[in-house]
């Protein structure tokens, strides 16, 4: 399948949507593989690469953009909802 | 060694552009400016909306409007002053007389009012303008280019399209011995640690932090607990959950090379490379700083779709996706959305440099097209009195 997102460094627990992927729906991987949209990713929105617990970093560009301010899901949508810098919410 | 073909200033620097600018010393003067523009509309009115009342935050406006007189795109400069102002047009032609380029001014108070101080400053524009027109274009090596980078209203794909190809267009000016200009602090806010390891020096690194700590501060002090969201609505509408993730993608710009000098908004560097400027990260302000900073030519990447330009300044617009593009395609040079489609990014760079290549030679980018230049904007932090 035509992939859907973008990871921009090997290192990266998110992945960028190059289109809006809905719920349910194959978060298809460039090198390969999927698995399933847990919510609605908006067009150019995180999608989570692998579970991600609570207070763990959340990796971009190779490095932290914010820590998960409750667990996440592989194929969740990350955004301001479940991620923070400073995790004090 | 690749060249471009520029016009020669007396200070030895070179312009990609040959106009003679018509510099307010205070806002008062911009209807004389207007006046003048309309009857020499080959100049460039440089209207704003300073000189006086903020007496603290005068000498960062004077700095910024003498370089901006200074930057080599500009062949000559004729200041109009009102008289009773803080920011005196005297001072403004003697700090910019120091590049030997020609620079007159007139005083609305001293010479007539309006009409009569109009008439004259359309003489001297006139006679600066046929001055200027006998300065021809000759080859320049590119060590003497300065790159301004800029983004403005991004989304989540201007950190990875636009920003990644504009920064390798920046390690080929700065491989050529050119400098590339990096501003916007606040959107340094949270890589600072990474901008550190790139510092020439230790002196440079601990003013990176220096700065960048600066930012940081000043954002907790005035947003308290939003701080971490210093984020344009339409940033965050964009996929953007926090400004280190905005910052990540911001620096890419500037590419990989070593920094080799933090300078003050407005401010020339004295070294070449990539620079980093303290300034805001609004987009108008920021140009002008950049401007100042003896940009010839500007390249502003965006997401969600920023027209404006620079009066005296060239402005590349690189969008971010195929989207953009099309919808705003008399706005944008570059579409970067090609690599969502596929495109490498180094070919993607490529046509950045390209197009960089052309713009030095005199093509006209869109937002020079469209005359994108209205009022200048000055970094401002205190009230006026």
């Amino acid at each position: 399948m035509k992939p859907n997102v973008i990871i921009i460094n090997p290192k990266d627990n998110v992945a960028i949507a190059v289109e809006t992927i809905r719920q349910g729906k194959p978060v298809c991987l460039p090198g390969g593989g999927d698995f399933t949209a847990l919510a609605d990713i908006p067009y150019s929105h995180k999608v989570a690469l692998q579970d991600i617990q609570e207070g763990e970093n959340i990796i971009k560009y190779g490095e932290m953009i914010g820590k998960a301010t409750e667990n996440i899901g592989k194929g969740q949508w990350v955004h301001t909802h479940n991620l923070d810098i400073d995790h004090k919410r | 060694m690749e060249t471009f073909q520029g016009y020669e200033r007396p200070d030895g620097s070179a312009g990609i552009r040959n106009y003679v600018a018509v510099i307010p010393s205070v806002s008062c003067a911009n209807g004389v400016v207007g006046l003048i523009a309309r009857g020499a509309p080959d100049c460039i009115p440089l209207y704003h909306g300073h000189g006086c009342g903020r007496s603290i935050e005068v000498p960062v406006h004077k700095r910024a409007l003498v370089n901006l007189g200074k930057n080599p795109n500009v062949a000559a400069v004729l200041i109009i002053g009102l008289g009773c102002e803080i920011l005196k047009a005297e001072g403004l032609v003697a700090a910019i007389a120091e590049s030997g380029k020609p620079v007159e001014y007139l005083s609305i108070q001293r010479d007539g009012g309006s009409r009569k101080t109009a008439t004259k400053g359309i003489d001297i524009v006139q006679r600066l303008l046929k001055e200027a027109e006998s300065c021809k274009r000759k080859a320049f090596p590119l060590e003497c280019i300065t790159v301004g980078l800029e983004c403005g209203g991004s989304d989540a794909f201007s950190g990875v399209t636009a920003n990644p190809g504009v920064g390798l267009a920046s390690d080929w000016i700065v491989d050529q011995g050119g400098t590339v200009i990096l501003t916007e602090d606040t959107e340094m806010i949270g890589t600072s640690h990474i901008l550190e390891r790139r510092a020439k020096t230790p002196e440079v690194a601990a003013a990176i932090a220096t700065m960048v700590a600066d930012a940081e501060k000043l954002t907790h002090d005035l947003m308290g607990p939003l701080a971490p969201f210093v984020i344009a609505p339409g940033n965050m509408d964009g996929g953007m959950s926090s400004i280190q993730e905005k910052s990540l993608g911001c620096i890419v710009k500037a590419g990989s090379r070593s920094i080799n000098q933090v300078v003050d908004y407005a401010e020339i560097p004295s070294q070449k490379g990539v620079i980093l400027m303290d300034g805001p990260g609004y987009d108008t302000e920021s140009l002008t700083g950049l401007a100042a900073g003896g940009a010839q030519l500007i390249v502003f990447t965006t997401g969600r779709g920023n027209p404006i330009g620079f009066p005296i300044v060239p402005v590349i617009k690189v969008a971010s996706t195929s989207q953009l593009y099309q919808s705003m395609e008399d706005d944008m040079d570059i579409n970067a959305g090609s690599v969502l489609e596929g495109k490498d990014l180094k070919d993607l760079g490529a046509d950045i440099i390209a197009l960089i290549k052309k713009v030095l030679d005199g093509e006209r980018t869109k937002a020079e097209i469209n005359r994108q230049d209205g009022i200048l904007c000055l970094y401002t932090m205190h009230p006026a009195f």
